[in-house]
């Protein structure tokens, strides 16, 4: 598999007149060409912002991406000019947010929405567009699309506006595809829908795909990797295996444990994780998770962990102590 | 390993941690088992019987008619025995919440009563029901839009104790809030502070302090945790069940997540367009689902592990729920369900007990 996308040390901070937020303090990862590759943590921790520094979307002010590269295919995304950014965004990287009503224009049909796209970016006649609209709503399983072109956003449920995002996401045939929380505002029912179809699609047509979330459950379904992200930065990634089977940072241990699961025996009692997430405008030197972390030694408060290879393979975590983590977790199952 | 020596201090926690993260004896779960057939013996705290809540859909500014109605709530039965957790479960806009405001009497039901340690809250008067209410108390899913902005911490504990006058000193009220703030896993300092100064999990704790503050015997948690961080949820999870212990509380726990439901909940009901499909005790319903739409439920939620979701095969449902402005006639799930058959479109299934205990609303299965 060639690689696709290669972000390295980035960067995305928040100027504010209260401080520095450190949204995003330096991730590296790759995506591959097909894969599946998930960022999985809790609110805050600088999901979005990773995602939106990609395609350069972050506000400036108060945002900036202030270190690191972003290669996309040969290009870096970070050297581009506004207009040629402009172009990958329609073309080659689409996007996929948590609530499609914001990011579909009222006032338009869908039908238009999705044609106006394409003449943009693929030079295609109204009429053309019109076709290849229909056949898109189609396949992302909406009933009845010529009827349903004519319509505007308020007369579809969430399910079917998030359909129609991902048809729109799709309409210029992009290569990578970033879905930011795309199920949650969803029912089960439908998360699962939708769910399936984005596999199904990416897989049927070779694009890749990155899904940002905070289930675990998603993840372990559909990610062929996974990065987990704490305070700005990724402290683990590995496959989903690696993750799931054998994690190796405690906060990764933590959040496995500290979900009630329908796969095991009911337990008498969760086992949380104590505290709450740092403020990313008042991070101290060591390590993030050391105020909440069980496993803490004396050095963890004075020094950042790195991120680094576990047994010289794919699987990375960042922690001092990750072998008696890893220990602790085969220990336990 | 690492190059760096622990001190022995901080290697003793290091080891703690790994004893403690070694999975929870089935001591635990077999105590948790026997309350659980205790409850089971329990009085009834609240009968609801064939309720029902139908919005009128008014249409026309000057000759304003009832055009149609959203049948919210279409006539349920419930009970809930004194320290129940009773789960409801079910899809967006199915009517939990509206089952909860009517027992509350934020709504008045347009049939059907609702019964509270005997007495029907549906046609109390003003002063008894607001003696009741004290009783009854409500945690809502965003602790931020349910707290006022502008009343520190210590203010939203004791409002509900000035209103029902249950602690008319003002020395005993503090007293009070700093023992429920402490109870609820706070620091009392917290009293002074203002809602925005607090994160997501203290503000749930804070709405949860301010409930019990009245000394309740029933609390409706309507998603009381779905706004919270998977890491904050597991903490206010725990503290809902020990405070349940400690004072013997019944929860209607009203929630989408079928696996905190599973893990908190003695029994579990499962509403679809404003009825009731299934009910039965917690590990029937997980271990046994009898209705499609259960089912559906079940089947529709990954678990947190790749190699068993990989081989897991996924039915999902089709389609979406359809308005419970104009539901579907016979049975409401007909037009999704796998298993419907011709009949199924006229016939409304009745609500019967096929296992003890075991409540379902199919007339195929
Ligand atoms: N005051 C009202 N007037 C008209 N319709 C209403 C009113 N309150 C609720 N409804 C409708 O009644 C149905 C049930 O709503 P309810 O809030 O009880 O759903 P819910 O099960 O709590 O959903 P969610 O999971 O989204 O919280 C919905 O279709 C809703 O739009
Ligand atoms: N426009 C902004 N101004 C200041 N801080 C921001 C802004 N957008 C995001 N942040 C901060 O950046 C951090 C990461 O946010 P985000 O990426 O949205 O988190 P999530 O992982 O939930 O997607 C948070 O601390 C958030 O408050
Ligand atoms: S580096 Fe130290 S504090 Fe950080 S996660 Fe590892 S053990 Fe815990
Ligand atoms: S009655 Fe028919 S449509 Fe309804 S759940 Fe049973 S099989 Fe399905
Ligand atoms: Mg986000
Ligand atoms: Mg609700």
């Amino acid at each position: 598999m060639s690689r696709l996308l290669k972000i390295d040390s980035l960067q995305t901070h928040f100027f504010s007149a209260a401080g520095v937020v450190k949204a995003v303090d330096g991730i590296s990862f790759d995506v591959n060409q097909g894969e599946t590759m998930a960022i999985v943590g809790e609110s805050g921790c600088g999901k979005s912002v990773s995602a939106l520094s990609i395609l350069r979307l972050v506000a400036d002010p108060p945002g900036r991406i202030i270190g690191g590269s972003i290669r996309f295919q040969d290009r870096d995304l970070l050297k581009l000019s506004d207009e040629e950014i402009r172009e990958v965004r329609g073309k080659d990287i689409a996007m996929v947010f948590q609530e499609p009503m914001t990011s579909l224009n009222p006032v338009l049909t869908i039908g238009r929405q999705l044609t106006e796209t394409m003449e943009q970016h693929l030079d295609m006649t109204r009429g053309q567009a019109v076709a290849r609209a229909i056949e898109l709503l189609g396949m992302v399983g909406i009933s009845d699309p010529e009827r349903r072109l004519r319509q505007y956003p308020h007369h579809f449920s969430g399910g079917m506006r998030q359909r129609v995002m991902i048809a729109m996401a799709l309409c210029c045939e992009p290569k990578l595809i970033i879905a930011d929380e795309p199920t949650t505002a969803l029912d089960v029912t439908v998360q699962a829908q939708i769910l399936e179809l984005m596999k199904d699609l990416t897989q049927r047509l070779g694009v890749a795909l990155i899904i940002i979330t905070h289930n675990l459950g998603i993840v372990a379904r559909y990610a062929d990797r996974v990065n987990v992200m704490y305070a700005g930065r990724i402290i683990e990634s590995g496959t989903a295996h690696d993750i799931y089977h054998h994690p190796h940072h405690p906060y990764t241990l933590a959040l496995l444990r500290s979900v009630p699961r329908m796969d095991q025996p009911r337990r008498a009692r969760l086992d949380p994780v104590q505290g709450q997430p740092p403020d990313l405008s008042r991070l101290g030197v060591g390590c993030s998770f050391q105020p909440r972390c069980g496993f803490a030694i004396a050095r963890c408060a004075s020094q950042s962990p790195p991120l680094e290879r576990i047994d010289g393979g794919d699987h990375l975590a960042a922690c001092f102590e990750a072998h008696s983590v890893a220990e602790s977790m085969a220990r336990s199952s | 390993m690492t190059p760096m020596e622990p001190t022995g201090a901080v290697r003793q926690s290091a080891e703690a941690a790994v004893q403690a993260s070694i999975v929870v004896p089935d001591v635990a779960l077999e105590h948790r088992r026997q309350s659980e057939r205790r409850v089971a013996l329990a009085p009834e705290l609240v009968t609801i019987r064939n309720l029902k809540m139908h919005f009128p859909v008014i249409e026309g500014a000057l000759f304003s008619k009832e055009v149609a109605r959203v049948k919210a709530v279409d006539g349920i039965n419930l009970t809930i025995r004194k320290g129940e957790t009773l789960g409801l479960v079910g899809e967006s806009g199915c009517g939990k919440t509206t089952t909860g405001r009517c027992i509350l009497r934020l709504e008045h039901p347009t049939g059907g009563e609702i019964l509270f340690d005997g007495k029907n809250l549906v046609d109390l008067d003003q002063k008894s029901m607001r003696a009741l209410r004290q009783k009854i108390q409500v945690i809502f899913q965003d602790p931020y839009s349910s707290l006022n902005p502008r009343m520190k911490i210590g203010e939203i504990i004791s409002e509900p104790m000035k209103v029902h006058g249950t602690e008319p000193n003002k020395a005993a009220r503090d007293a009070r809030v700093a023992e429920l703030l402490r109870l609820c896993g706070l620091d009392p300092k917290f009293a002074d502070r203002y809602p925005h100064e607090m994160s997501g999990g203290q503000r749930q704790r804070v709405g949860i302090a301010r409930a019990l503050s009245v000394r309740p015997e029933f609390i409706i948690c309507d998603e009381a945790i779905s706004a919270l961080d998977v890491s904050i949820q597991a903490q206010i999870i725990n503290l809902l069940e020990d405070l349940r212990d400690q004072f013997g509380l019944t929860y209607l726990f009203i929630a989408h997540d079928l696996s905190v439901v599973r893990h908190l909940c003695h029994r579990v009901a499962v509403m679809y367009l404003g009825k009731i499909v299934e009910l039965a005790d917690c590990d029937e319903l997980y271990g046994n689902p009898l209705h499609p739409y259960t089912q559906a439920l079940l089947a529709a939620v990954p678990v947190p592990d790749p190699d068993l979701e990989r081989a897991r095969a996924h039915r999902i449902v089709k389609g979406e729920v359809p308005s419970p402005m104009n539901p579907p006639r016979g049975c409401v799930f007909h037009p999704r369900c796998p298993l419907a058959v011709d009949s199924c479109a006229k016939i409304v299934p009745e609500f019967r007990e096929l296992r003890p205990g075991h409540w379902v609303a199919c007339s195929v299965i």
